[in-house]
């Protein structure tokens, strides 16, 4: 499949994710949305990788160019994997205090 | 020698730093002791200095460079030779005379302010002689600004008083007048010379380098400083308001330090004065006006003080009158016997001043003859020195001046011989008032009536004789004398002059003028024994009592025309331009904070908008906006 369709694809799911993290006022949605863009990138990464990857062997049959983009997609799901447990900790905090996880509460620092 | 050099000049600022620096701890007793201690140590080692020119010649010092580029040079060099080991023996002999008188005079001081009179009185002597020794024109500036700075603070000594501190204030501000004419003169010597040594600019070859122009802008800008400092129309107003401080400040400013510099300068740089006929020729006329408007307005004054400040102002208008005819030797000469008994007219005054608590008033005196009689016997022989009456000092350099003057113009001559009268009159006019006649003070004052202690009277003991016999270092040929002092000067200023008058003629000269001079002398004393001055009745009198108004005339002229520019720069220049551009700063800082706290909503969402579409610009910005349409037109363009 050409490269372009993995580009449309990831900027498409990149999208969603800011506009729904613009749009939704319900945390966890707003959570999910970033989510959503993190996956967009590792998809991106992955799918350059295999590109590179490809176009070296046609050169060199042992090459292992482009293999390490891989190794990034494994970092970003790690630092993701850290980010929701502590996000949905402030989540739960947030909801013991206001009763509420609309993001457009917390605005008690205006002021 | 070279040591010697140093320590005349160190003794004193080591003094200066002594009580300057502990005057919170030190007793009265070892601040007297030390101060006048470092005085005549100095003047123990100019002595020396002095034997030795006389034995050897003249010595330079080198110590350090003062400022050393590749192109130009000043050397912190000291020299002694026949002129300034003569000004070092007039600074620091009636220097410490006058230390000594002002142990007892200040006894009412208390110790941190007497601490401070003499740390200000040593580095008045520590100034004046880096002025004297200094071997090029920036020491000597160094020097001259420091007797400014020490005028300054002596004068303003009391400064709780406000007239006091005006008065300080204008000696100070004049004299800053008169530096700049010195300052600019000393820029156009390195521009034309590229140095101000006087071993490389008082010699024929750079005299050949400097076109007449150039000469005559020098020394016309040496003499306004030599105004400033020497007290010289239109600059001399300074002085007789110098009186504001303590009496012994006055002897040192008028007799040993100071208002000489002025004269020193000229003399040392003589061979460029000689040089412009006309800037002699404005040296001379400044200076017989200068003598005679301070002589005219001395008549009328009635402040012991008063009359001898601008006795000091009419003598160095002599002086000048002595430079400005070429006898320069007769100006030092005048320098020196003038040092002696001004010193001691001044010091005999404070001893007045002194028995009658503080009054100055002399209509307010007489009588005093018979209560302070060393006080009169010195103050009359301090006047007969300055009236010229031969043989005391006065008369043989006031005669040397205008014998001088005659051969150059008569009219010189005959308006020297008119101060001297003056000069006689008024001096005898103060002397009958103070000290004839009858008491006219208080009956508590006529009671506290005392002789002043011994640490006053020694050094006026000592003044007058120096005052009687200081002639002898210059009697003329004429007399059988032989004239030691021109000999002496020779080196510097070149040989005297032969005047080209004959005896009988020099004889006659002398004679006119101590006959006048004697007359002007009986008739003050017939005048004046008996009564003191009423009020000025005649319009004449009215005048020369307000000292021909030249003090109203400078605040017309120049006080008020600045005084309104300083109104106009306060009232509408500062108030409406700076203020109005600080505070426009600090007003529209305030607004824009205003305005762009509304950015701070507190929506979250609104906060990542902005995050987003600031992104988005930077990339726009980034892939300089082009490049990023390309790369979405080429996808594009591949489906």
């Amino acid at each position: 499949m050409p490269i372009q369709y993995y580009i449309f694809f990831c900027l498409t799911l990149f999208s969603i994710g800011v506009v729904g993290v613009l749009t939704r006022r319900n945390a966890i949605i707003v959570f999910m949305c970033i989510e959503l863009m993190l996956n967009a990138v590792n998809l991106l990464l992955v799918s350059f990788s295999k590109m590179q990857h490809a176009a070296a062997l046609k050169l060199d049959a042992v090459s292992t160019a482009g293999i390490d983009a891989q190794i990034f997609v494994f970092f970003i799901m790690v630092v993701a994997a850290a980010e929701v447990s502590v996000g949905l900790a402030i989540i739960v905090m947030m909801f013991r205090n206001t009763h509420s996880i609309d993001i457009n509460f917390l605005n008690r620092l205006k002021n | 020698m070279k040591v010697i050099i140093g320590l005349i000049v160190l003794w004193p600022l080591v003094g200066f730093l002594f009580n300057g620096l502990g005057r919170n701890i030190w007793s009265k007793k070892v601040i007297a002791y030390k101060a006048t201690g470092y005085i005549v140590a100095s003047f123990i080692f100019s002595i020396l200095a002095f034997l030795n020119v006389q034995s050897k010649g003249a010595f330079t010092a080198h110590y350090f460079d003062f400022i050393n580029t590749a192109t130009f040079k000043i050397p912190f060099d000291l020299k002694v030779d026949a002129l300034s080991s003569l000004f070092l023996l007039v600074i620091t002999g009636v220097g410490s005379l006058i230390h000594l008188y002002s142990t007892a005079y200040m006894k009412e001081e208390e110790a941190p302010h007497y601490a401070r009179y003499f740390a200000y009185l040593n580095l008045f002597v520590f100034s004046m002689l880096l002025l004297v020794l200094g071997n090029n024109y920036v020491i000597m500036f160094i020097g001259w600004e420091g007797v400014g700075l020490c005028s300054y603070l002596l004068i303003g000594y009391w400064f709780t008083n406000a007239t006091y501190n005006y008065a300080a204030k204008k000696a100070f501000i004049m004299n800053r007048i008169g530096d700049l004419g010195f300052l600019l003169a000393i820029f156009w010597l390195i521009v034309k010379l590229g140095t101000v040594s006087y071993d490389n600019v008082l010699t024929a070859e750079s005299l050949a380098k400097l076109a007449t122009p150039d000469i005559t802008a020098i020394t016309l800008l040496l003499f306004v400083g030599a105004m400033g400092k020497s007290a010289q129309i239109p600059l001399y107003t300074w002085l007789p308001d110098a009186m504001a401080g303590p009496t012994p400040v006055s002897a040192l400013i008028h007799a040993a330090t100071m208002v000489t510099a002025g004269i020193y300068m000229i003399t040392r740089s003589n061979i460029l004065f000689s040089a412009s006929e006309f800037t002699q020729h404005i040296v001379a006329i400044v200076g017989i006006s200068t003598a005679l408007l301070a002589a005219t307005i001395a008549i009328k004054q009635n402040d012991i003080k008063k009359v001898l400040a601008y006795s000091t102002v009419s003598q160095l208008g002599y002086m000048f009158l002595g430079l400005g005819v070429g006898a320069y030797s007769g100006a030092v000469f005048h320098v020196i016997t003038h040092a002696f008994f001004k010193a001691l007219l001044f010091l005999g005054a404070g001893s007045v001043i002194h028995a009658m608590h503080h009054e100055q008033d002399i209509r307010k005196m007489g009588g005093l003859k018979s209560k302070l009689p060393i006080t009169h016997l010195t103050f009359l022989i301090g006047c007969i020195a300055i009236a010229g009456v031969p043989p005391f000092s006065g008369f043989f350099s006031k005669d040397e001046i205008l014998a001088a003057a005659f051969a150059k113009s008569p009219i010189y001559w005959a308006l020297g011989v008119a101060g001297a009268a003056m000069t006689a009159f008024y001096m005898f006019r103060l002397y009958a008032t103070t000290f004839l006649g009858q008491f006219r003070g208080t009956h508590d004052q006529e009671h506290h009536l005392h002789e002043s202690p011994l640490a006053m009277t020694l050094p006026l003991i000592l003044l007058a004789v120096a005052s009687s016999i200081a002639g002898a270092i210059g009697v003329p040929v004429l007399m059988g004398g032989h004239h030691w002092l021109s000999h002496q000067l020779a080196p510097i200023v070149g040989e005297a002059k032969e005047a080209g008058l004959s005896a009988g003629m020099e004889w006659a000269l002398m004679g006119v003028s101590v006959t006048i001079a004697v007359i002007a002398l009986l008739i003050a004393l017939s005048i004046y024994r008996k009564k003191a001055d009423g009020e000025p009745q005649t319009a004449l009198g009215k005048f020369l009592y307000n000292k021909w108004y030249i003090d109203e005339l400078y605040e017309i002229m120049i006080l008020n025309p600045l005084h309104k520019f300083a109104g106009f720069l306060k009232e509408v220049v500062e108030k409406n331009i700076i203020d109005g551009a600080v505070n426009g700063t600090g007003k529209f800082v305030q607004y824009g904070a205003r305005q762009i706290r509304l950015l701070q909503s507190g929506q979250v969402g609104y906060y990542i908008l902005c995050m987003v579409l600031s992104i988005v610009l930077l990339f726009i910005i980034w892939f300089n906006d082009i490049t990023i349409l390309k790369f979405f037109f080429k996808l594009t363009h591949k489906f």
